[in-house]
Parts: structure tokens; sequence; C-alpha cells
């Protein structure tokens, strides 16, 4: 009896802050195709996790493996080609370029040809698939009006969709989203959960989706996991976890 | 009668080229409490940020308890007793937790109440005095939003200009922000919220004012508000930039390099 | 134990001295956010200006050290941050740090010309009369007046700006404001006041700290206060530029170190003739290397910065499509026309200077690739023409290599001291990477380039242009010309294609979040690494063609000093194009060689110029070949506007 390797599996991910344990043996694996809800406290160790599965931390203790390789010390970069793709809490994007040349450059990044010679030669424009595909993921995200705005002309909830849309366009097996409905309103957050069920449903992706927002976690994940100080205190599925009294406490302040 | 604390006077705003605001007019009269309502890229932070100066005027006046501060730097208009917290993040991240508090409640509490305002902040928000002397860049998303509304929450102002107010805070700490924008609204301050959960500020407003596309598509009271924003909202709900994010004359990129084949 | 002592203590005022100004370039950069290299030249300023009231024109002591440390002082630091710093975004860190350049090449060279006569000698002192020994430390150890002077000025300085920062609310303020002013507008406070304060502080201090340290040299001179500077950047640099009491203790050290090993080293042996000089340099590349602080500066980002509207595109891009098409006619009927020109009538003697300025376009493409491009700050661009001039040179000298081979084996050793440099600074960015570079540069100029088989001694190397092989580059005929204009080209279109290019794309994503970049895959590592063996291979092929041009190469042509300047230069021309980088080279000479004509005393007049550049350059990043572009481009469309609204038929139906 095999069942198959997950996607992705934590194992006893320990990482601390000058003393300060941020995050303390958690597990948790997350099969292909598969969402699921990191959610907790503020403080909780929600981003770290994150961080440190994407190797912008360097656990203390513990193994991260992705498609049952072990990526113990690799550099992120690598980790983004292995099909890992991220958005951050607070906004990375690359504020002069605009929102198209956004995608396009994580496309090529992507297949990895970036050669000298074929820019000294000039023959580096973007190929017409490519521009297909920005266009299609452009159009899914609904930033088809903004495409030729440099991303430092946009509002907050803009350049989260920006984010996104770059960390989809190369089609990641597994992404890390931080808060990606922050700053965007209830309907905007409804279309949001329309595209993760969309991408998840057509492309097999796998989502690690870190949320406050209720809604969007009930309405786009499988299972949840339930942190808090650092520990994994629940998982299940969502209605599961609301039960349970701890997660009442220490998440929804019921006593 | 008194003055409105804040009085947006067909204003209008632009990034340099880039215009977001068209003749926007908004009043919060004392002790209101106005929803400022939109879909992402409306405007809702601009105007914000022309109320607490970050972002000068093109057109139109800014009063603020009857007196004209259009152009005036902004930290006039914070001593005028207007708080902007504005959206993202809004913590010295250098500073520590406790030095960002002193620098934002030593003005208003004075030296002699400052202890006690720490005091009740930390009171408040016990989730800051366990880390009370760490650097702020080093607190979670989450606490750090929190930090910001903890410096304008425990002593009551004027105004108080909330940004994305909840934006990436857990349930039951929106709950404790609530609350305290509950107290400081008995205090008498009077508020201009934008927040991302329309049904749960419209419960405190008493009116809002809903944006669209860098222009007023409805102000009024706040009850009536929630059809105006489904019908605003709902059939767009898409990020646009039309004409609130095109720069006054159209200057899009030309041709070249990566944007030749753009159109093969 | 008495002689250890005999040594280390002359090198207490040395220690001070670098003590002193380390403290003063922490309490800068905590106080304002901006590395201040000009604080050297400021303190230089008001030591020259007591000195000059004193003992020339016989002003009581008092008198001229109220002028020159409590008016000139903090007055400098306020010009500053009125005309310079306050006008730089928080966020720009390559403004904060070109700007501090423009200060440091540009003060000592408008100094001679405000006041003439560049030494003056016998400054007065106002504490502990220098020469009096007032305690003796055993039997043989005399602590004289300037070691007293010295030690309670560092100690009594150091403790004020410790209480200062750390415990005032305007210390508070002050290093809020770094952060973001605007966050501290938000909280009622008036955040120009502060960093105005901030400034008027730091010149103080540089004030103080220059007519202090005075009586310790024998003539006041810029080079003695640019030496001392660098002692201080590596002792500021092993407190991480956080902490002053660690400065202050790693400047003393650096001083009495120094000295004891003074003592005790052979004179003889390579340690003390190439290593002892270079001590300040390996104690900095130490620090960059093991203090984990310095790769954090910086990092605080303004969280508001998205208040501001995003930097203009570049103008090529977003002109009409009429203009575009005259504008580049034009260029090309310009370059025809230089080329002509060149080849007829233009005397032999501006044709020269002509051909320098191309060879320095080249070195200063390097720049535009780097730091306009790729966004990173490197100060030894002239280090690495060097390498490769003279790599070249003794292939010449020695395997008979012509210029062509010699020439390519120069630019190979160029990219690959470059590599080098971005290997060992992987993990550094913005002003930990600059200082790694300055240090670099440092250490060929003491160390490498004066050596007998490097540089020939100091001398240079002469290159006869027999060994060039072809004969035909000699100074008095029109082939250099033309290979210079091919060179040129070529390297222009490169550097335009990378920019253009996959890499330009990755380089650009680089530039505006290392975190977002690494996310979506981008290696930056090797992005890094390529961009510096790019550069400095650019530099290289500049460094060769100056080196063929000029026929003697010296230590001097490459040195430190013009490595910032070409940095200050290019960068306030306009780093982001390709054309920036052109005009700053033919610009450069051209301005040198009018200057001929001025009198004596203006010499220093292009260095000065460049950095007034730096007035325009704080308020437009872009740069000011970039500024004009947009103005003129702006002024042409809207005529163009008024000629087509105009009901002229014939234009009309001309055009559509
Ligand atoms: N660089 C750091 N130095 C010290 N402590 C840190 C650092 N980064 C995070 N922490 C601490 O680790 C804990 C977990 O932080 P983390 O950002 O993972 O929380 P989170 O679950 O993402 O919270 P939020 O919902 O607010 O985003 C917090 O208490 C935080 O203060
Ligand atoms: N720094 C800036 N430079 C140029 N344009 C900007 C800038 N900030 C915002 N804009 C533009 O101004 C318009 C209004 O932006 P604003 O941030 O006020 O919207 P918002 O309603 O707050 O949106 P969100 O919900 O995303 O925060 C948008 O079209 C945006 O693209
Ligand atoms: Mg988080
Ligand atoms: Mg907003």
């Amino acid at each position: 009896m095999t069942t198959p390797a997950p996607l992705l599996s934590v194992r006893g991910l320990t990482k601390s802050f000058g003393g300060a344990v941020a995050v303390s043996d958690v597990s948790f694996d997350v099969a292909a195709g598969e969402s699921v809800g990191l959610i907790g406290p503020n403080g909780a160790g929600k981003t770290t996790v994150c961080s440190c599965i994407f190797g912008q931390m360097r656990p203390d203790a513990g193994s991260v493996r992705f498609c049952g390789r072990e990526l113990g010390r690799l550099a992120t970069w690598r980790r983004a080609r292995l099909g890992i793709g991220r958005t951050y809490q607070r906004v990375e994007v690359f504020p002069e370029m605009t929102v198209r040349d956004h995608l396009l450059v994580a496309l090529r990044v992507r297949h990895h040809d970036a050669r000298l010679w074929r820019d000294l030669l000039g023959r580096s424009a973007p190929r017409a698939d490519e521009l297909a595909r920005v266009e299609e993921v452009l159009e899914i995200v609904g930033l088809s009006e903004v495409a030729e705005v440099p991303a430092a002309a946009l509002g907050l909830g803009t350049c989260r969709l920006v984010e996104l849309a770059r960390a989809i366009v190369a089609e990641p097996r597994l992404l890390l989203a931080d808060e990606p409905s922050s700053g965007l309103d209830e309907h905007e957050t409804r279309e949001l959960a329309a595209v993760l069920g969309t991408l998840q449903a057509t492309r097999g992706m796998a989502v690690l989706l870190v949320e406050h927002d209720v809604f969007l976690v009930d309405a786009v994940v499988d299972r949840a996991i339930v942190m808090d100080l650092g520990r994994v205190i629940a998982s299940g599925t969502f209605g599961e976890v609301m039960a349970e009294p701890a997660v009442r406490r220490a998440y929804l302040g019921v006593p | 009668m008194t003055p409105p604390v804040l009085e947006l006077d067909a204003v209008s705003a632009a990034y340099g080229p880039y215009r977001a605001l068209f003749g926007v007019s908004v009043t919060v009269l004392e002790g209101a409490t106005v929803a400022l309502l939109g879909s992402n890229g409306a405007g809702k932070s601009t105007v914000a940020r022309v109320a607490s100066g970050l972002v000068p005027v093109t057109a139109g006046r800014v009063l603020a308890g009857g007196v004209d501060v259009t152009g005036k730097p902004a930290w006039r208009i914070a001593r005028a007793g207007i708080a902007h917290v504005p959206e993202g993040r809004g913590v010295f991240s250098t500073l520590s937790v406790e030095e960002n508090l002193v620098l934002s409640l030593r003005r208003r509490a004075g030296p002699r109440a400052l202890r006690h305002s720490l005091e009740q902040a930390y009171l408040r928000f016990p989730a800051l005095a366990e880390r009370r002397h760490a650097r702020a860049g080093t607190l979670s998303g989450g606490q750090q939003r929190l930090l910001s509304l903890a410096k304008v929450l425990v002593v009551p102002r004027k105004l108080l200009i909330a940004d994305e107010l909840s934006l990436g805070l857990a349930p039951h700490v929106v709950d404790d922000v609530y609350r305290a924008l509950g107290d400081v609204q008995r205090a008498g301050t009077a508020l201009l919220i934008v927040e991302q959960s329309i049904d749960r500020v419209l419960s405190i407003a008493t009116s809002a004012v809903v944006l669209d596309h860098g222009s007023v598509a409805y102000a009024g009271p706040a009850t009536e508000a929630a059809d105006v924003v489904a019908h605003v909202l709902a059939p767009r709900g898409r990020p646009q930039g039309a004409d609130g994010a095109m720069p006054a004359e159209p200057r899009v990129p030309r041709g070249r390099g990566w944007r030749r084949s753009q159109t093969t | 134990m008495e002689q250890l002592l005999g040594f280390a203590v002359p090198g207490v005022p040395y220690g001070c001295a670098y003590a002193v100004f380390a403290v003063g370039l922490v309490l800068t950069y905590r106080a304002t956010g901006v590395f201040n290299f000009g604080f050297g030249a400021q303190a230089y300023a008001s030591a020259f200006v007591f000195t000059w009231l004193v003992e020339d024109h016989a002003w009581p002591t008092w008198g001229a050290f109220v002028l020159a440390v409590v008016v000139l002082g903090p007055g400098l630091g306020l010009v500053f941050d009125r005309f310079l710093f306050r006008r730089i975004a928080s966020t720009n860190t390559t403004a904060k740090i070109v700007t501090g350049l423009s200060l440091l090449v540009g003060i000592p060279a408008l100094l001679p010309m405000v006041f003439g006569n560049a030494n003056l000698v016998g400054a007065p002192s106002i504490m502990f009369n220098p020469n009096t020994v007032y305690v003796h430390l055993g039997a043989d150890v005399p602590v004289n007046g300037m070691y007293l002077s010295a030690a309670i000025l560092t100690v009594a300085m150091l403790v004020l700006l410790v209480l200062l920062l750390q415990t005032t609310t305007l210390g508070l303020e002050m290093r809020a404001a770094v952060e973001s002013r605007r966050l501290l507008e938000l909280e009622g406070v008036n955040a120009q006041r502060v960093t105005a304060t901030a400034w008027a502080v730091s010149g103080l201090m540089a004030g103080l700290a220059g007519v202090l340290l005075a009586p310790t040299e024998a003539t006041i001179q810029a080079p003695d206060y640019i030496t001392l500077m660098v002692a201080a950047i590596a002792a500021a640099a092993c407190a991480a530029l956080r902490s002053m009491p660690i400065a202050a203790v790693a400047g003393v050290l650096i001083g009495v170190v120094s000295l004891v090993a003074q003592g005790y080293l052979p004179t003889s042996s390579v340690w003390y003739s190439a290593v002892l000089p270079a001590l300040p340099f390996i104690v900095l590349v130490a620090a960059l290397w093991v203090v984990p602080g310095l790769r954090h500066l910086d990092e605080a980002t303004d969280p508001l910065s998205s208040v501001d509207p995003p930097p203009p595109p570049p103008v090529a891009r977003v002109r009409g499509r009429e203009i575009d098409r005259v504008v580049r006619t034009g260029w090309w009927l310009v370059l025809g026309a230089f080329a002509i020109s060149m080849l007829t009538w233009i005397p032999r003697a501006w044709e020269t200077v002509l051909n320098q300025g191309m060879a320095y376009s080249v070195i200063f493409l390097s720049i535009t690739l780097l730091t306009g491009i790729a966004g990173q700050l490197s100060l030894a661009q002239a280090t690495l023409a060097g390498v490769a001039a003279f790599t070249a040179g003794q292939l010449a000298m020695h395997a008979g290599l012509n210029f062509l081979a010699g020439g390519a084996l120069g630019v190979l050793a160029a990219a690959a001291v470059a590599m080098l440099l971005a290997l060992s600074s992987l993990r550094l960015r913005g002003l930990g990477l600059a200082l790694m570079t300055l240090a670099a540069a440092l250490l060929f100029d003491t160390a490498i380039f004066p050596a007998q088989s490097v540089s020939g001694g100091t001398g240079g190397l002469s290159i006869a242009s027999s060994w060039l092989g072809l004969p035909l580059l000699a100074p008095d005929g029109h082939a250099y010309f033309v290979l210079a204009l091919c060179v040129l080209a070529l390297c222009a279109a490169g550097v335009t294609m990378v920019q253009r290019g996959t890499i330009g794309r990755f380089l650009s994503a680089m530039r505006g979040s290392e975190i977002g970049a690494a996310g979506i895959g981008v290696n930056l590592p090797w992005q890094r690494v390529l961009v510096f063996a790019l550069s400095g291979a650019l530099a290289g092929v500049g460094g060769t063609l100056l080196a063929i041009q000029q026929t003697v190469i010296a230590p001097g042509q490459f040195n430190y000093q013009l490595s910032l300047a070409f940095v200050v230069i290019v960068v306030t021309a306009g780093v982001g194009t390709v054309e920036g980088a052109i005009q700053a080279g033919i610009g450069l000479v051209v301005i040198q060689e009018l200057l001929q004509y001025a009198p004596q005393r203006l010499q220093g007049l292009t260095f000065v110029l460049f950095a007034i550049g730096a007035l325009t350059y704080s308020a437009h990043p872009e740069g000011i070949v970039e500024l004009e572009k947009r103005r003129w481009t702006a002024r042409a469309e809207r005529a163009l506007a008024r000629l087509r609204s105009e009901p002229a038929p014939a234009t009309a139906s001309g055009r559509s």
C-alpha cells in the first residue's frame, strides 16, 4: 500500500529568533493539487513557516521535502525554479517595471533562458507564446487594463494581484500565498477565491493559503491547519478545526 | 454650529502625471463616523492622504475644523488633531515597540501622562506588551499593524483616519480594535475609515462615501450605502485604473525592445 | 612593556583622530541616513578657515573658533541638508552615497579656489599646549598636551553624542526621520527641522574635530584629511555603522596598532612597506566580511514610499513619433559630422582631447551598466581600468604582445578582478558594496599599483608606439580616432542590447526588489557576478584605450579618487542611458581642456562643476542629461502641438 508521496512535506520545522521561538516542531503535508489553509492568530508563525519552506529563512531544525526531494539549504531561486511560487505579506513588486513586464520576466526565468549572446544579438524579444500566456494570466487576474502601468503607480490591492499574477504565470506546482486578500474588499475576495479555485482545478496547482479572511479560507481550502504560538494546534477540514474549542479560544477569541 | 472636523471641497489630486481624484468632496462632522468605500484603485487611500497632507491637491480645498489647510505640511495637520494610520506598514521598523509608542503618545499626552497612556496601550493590546523592547521591524505583519493602531487609539484626537483598518489582523484582534474604536468614538473622536469588510464598518458608521474611479459615486447615510456598494462594485469588482491610473496625457511607452513584438 | 607603551602612546592622537571621525560618521549615518563621505572635507574646511584666520589674519583664537566651528561647521551641514540631502528620497541609497562622494570630491577642490594657498602651517591649539609634557607614564613615556587634548575630546564627544541619540527625544526623532520623514510628520513632528538639526550637529562635530586635530599635523592638507577618513570608515564599519563606542574603540586601536607595528616591524620587510600602509583597508575588508550588521544596511525602507509617483520613464521611450524620428536622424547627422570633422579640420590638440574623451566614455559605460542597469554601486572602476592597462602594458614590454592580444588579456584580467570583487561581496549591497569596492580600490592604490613590477614605479610605464604592433596608432595619425570610435560604438551598442534584453530585465527586477526577484527564480548571485564581470571588462577596454592614447601610464591615472569622481560624474550626468555616459566622457575632457585657459587658481574647477551638478542631481536622480532631454522634448512637443492646431492648410495636408 503506497500512497503517493506528498508534494510538500514539512517535518519538525523549528525556528527561533534569539531565544524567542517563532515556530516549533511544525509538521504537515500538502498533496499535489490540494489547497491547505494555514491560519492562526497574529504572530503565530505562519509567515515564518512560509519563509522556511521557500528558503528565505534557515530553519534551526526540521526538514522540508518538495516532490520527494529534501530541500535542505537550497537557495530561494532554486526552489522557485523547482516549482514553488510565493506572494508576500508586504508586497515585493518591482516598482519601475510595468505589470506586463513583471509577468514576462517571471516567465523567462522559469524557462531559464538568459543568454548573453542572445541579448547582444537582439534575439530576446518576447515570443508570441509568451505574450499569449501573459495576456491569459492578466485576463484571469483582471489586470489587463493596467498592463502597461508601472507597479509604483498602483494601489496596494492591485500590487497584490500583480504579485499573484507574477507567481502563477510560471505555473508553479505549489503556491505559497501569504494573505493574498488583504487590501481587497469582499467582492474582489470572492473573485480571488474563484481564480484560485480555477487554477487548482485546471492546472493542478497546490496552494498553501495563509489568510485571516475566514470567507476566503472557507471557500478555497480542502483542509486547514491552525497554528498558535508557533505550534500546530489543530488540523482537519475547515469546519472541523473551527469547531475545536482550542481554536475558537486562540483564533476567534471566544472563551 | 461647529464647523466639520474635515472637509474636502471638490478636491482633485494626482501622483505626477497619474491622476487619482477628480473633484471629490467629503465632509466629516464632529463626532461622526464616515465609511469610505470603493473598489481597488478607486482612490480611497488618496483621499486619506490628501486629508492628512501627504499628497498635495491639484484643485479644491481641504479644511480642518473650518481652517483652510490646503498645501500645509503634514505635520501641521497632524498637530491640528488629525491622525492618519496609513495602509500597509505604519511603524518605524528600526525603533523598538516602546519607542514607536512614545514618539506618538508623547506629544498628545504630555510627559506626565506618557507613562499612563503607555500602560493603557499595553493593557488594551497585550500582544505588544510582550514585545515592548523588540525592534518593531521584527514583529509579524499583524503585530505591526496593531502597533500602528495602538499609537492612535489610546489618546483620543479630533479625527482618526484609518486606511485599511483591519488589514492583516486576526478575527479576535479585529474585535479588540473595534472595541477601542468604540471608545474613542464615545470620547468624541470623529472617524474616517477605509475598510475591506464592508458590513462591519457600515455597522458602526453614521454615513458613507462611495468612490468610483476617483469620483464620489454616493455620499449619504450608512444605512443605504450597502445597496449602492453592491451596485457600484459588484458588476466590475475588478481592479481597474483605466482613467484613474492613466497619465493625464497618455504616455504609454512605445514599442521598443520587449514591447516590439507586442503587436505581432 | 615600557617599549610597547613608548610605541603605543604616540599612536593615541592618531587613533583619537580616527575615533572622532568614525564617531562623527556613525552619528551622521544614524541621524540622517547618509554615509557622509564629505565629513573629512567638512572638517578640513573648518580647520583651514580657523588656521587661515588666526595665522594669516591675526584673528583672536576664540573669534576664529566661533567663526570656523560654531558658525561654519553647522552652516555647512545646513547647506548640505537644504540644497542636497533634503531633496533626495530616503529610499534612494545610490543618490545618497553619490551625493556624499560629490562633497568629498568637491570641497577640497573648492577651498583653494576660495582661499588661494592650499597648505597652511602651524595650526594653533585651543586646548592643551601640544608640546608641553603634562604627565609621564612610567619612566620615559611623556604624555604631552596633544595626546591629552585628543583623548579628552574623543571621550567627551562620544558621551555627548551617545546621550543625544539614545536618550533624548530629539535623538529619537532623528532616528525615526531616517526611516521615514513622512511617517514622522504624521506624528506631528516637523521632520525637516529634525533632519536639519541632525545635519547641524553633524557639521558642528566635523568642525570641532577638524580644528582640534589640526595641530597634530604639521600642515593642513586635504589629502591628510582624506587618509584620516579612510581609517575612520574602517573603524565605523567595525561598529556596523551603529555603535558609536565600538567605532571609537576601533578607531583608537587602528591608530595604536599601526604605530606599534611600525615600531616593531623591521623597516625592510614587505610587511612594513606594503601591508602597514594598507592596514585600514584590510580592517575595512575584514569588517565587511565578518560584521553581520553591515549586510543589513539601509534595509529599512520608507513605509510611505508608495505616496511618491513612479520615476518618469526614459524620454527616449515615450516621446512622440515625429520627435523621435527627428532626434534619431539628428544623432546620426551629428555622429557623421563629428567623424568627418575629426578626420579633416579639427586641430590635432583637440583631436587628442576628444580621443581621450572617447576612452573615458567607454570606462563610463561600465558604470552605466553596473549602476544604471543593475543598481550596484562600485567605487573601483578606475582601478579596473588600471588593471587592464597595466596588464596590457606589461605584456607588451615583456612578452612583446601587440595591443590587440595584450589588450584582450588585460580586459580579461580586469573582468576577473571584478568577478573576484563580486564574489567576495555577494552578501553586501548598497553602501556595504560601495565600501567593499572602495577598499579594493585603495588596496590596489597602495599595495599593488605602485610596485615596480606592475607600473614601473613612480615614473609610470611608457608605451612606445612601436609595441602596439600597429605604428599606425601613433598619436599623429587618425587611426586611433577610428579605433576609439569603433570600440565606443560597439560597447555602447552592447550595453544597450543588454539593457533591452533578458538580462537587462532580470537586473532591473533585481534592482526593484531582491526578495521578489529571487522569489521568481532569478539567480541573484550569478547575475551579480555576471554584471560585475561585464562591467569590469568594459572598464578594461576603456583603460586599454586610454593607455594607448596616453602612451605613458602611471598609477595616478587610475587611483581611487578618479574612481569616485567617475561615479559622481556619470551618475549626475545620467546613469540610466548610454548617452549619459558618452556625454559625460566627452564633457569631462572638454571642460578640462577649456579650463587650461582659465587662471591657475581655477584648475580644480572641473570637479567642482561636477559637484555642483550634484545640486541638480539630488532633485532629479535620473540625471542632468535625461532631465534636459525631458525638458526639450516637452518643449518640442508643445511647439508641435501649437503648429498642428494652426489652421495652416499646407502643413496640415502635408502631414496627413
Ligand atoms: N526577524 C525576526 N526577529 C525576531 N522575531 C521575529 C522575526 N520575524 C518574526 N519574528 C517573531 O516570530 C513570530 C512569528 O512571526 P510571523 O511573522 O511568522 O507571524 P504570522 O503568523 O505570520 O503573523 P501575522 O498573522 O501577524 O502575519 C512573531 O512573534 C514575530 O514577532
Ligand atoms: N504612488 C502612486 N503613483 C501613481 N499613481 C498612484 C500611486 N498610488 C496610487 N496611484 C493610483 O491612484 C489611484 C488611486 O489609488 P489609491 O491607492 O488611492 O486606491 P485605493 O482605493 O486605496 O485602492 P486599494 O484598495 O488598492 O488600496 C489608482 O488608480 C492608483 O493606480
Ligand atoms: Mg504573517
Ligand atoms: Mg488603498
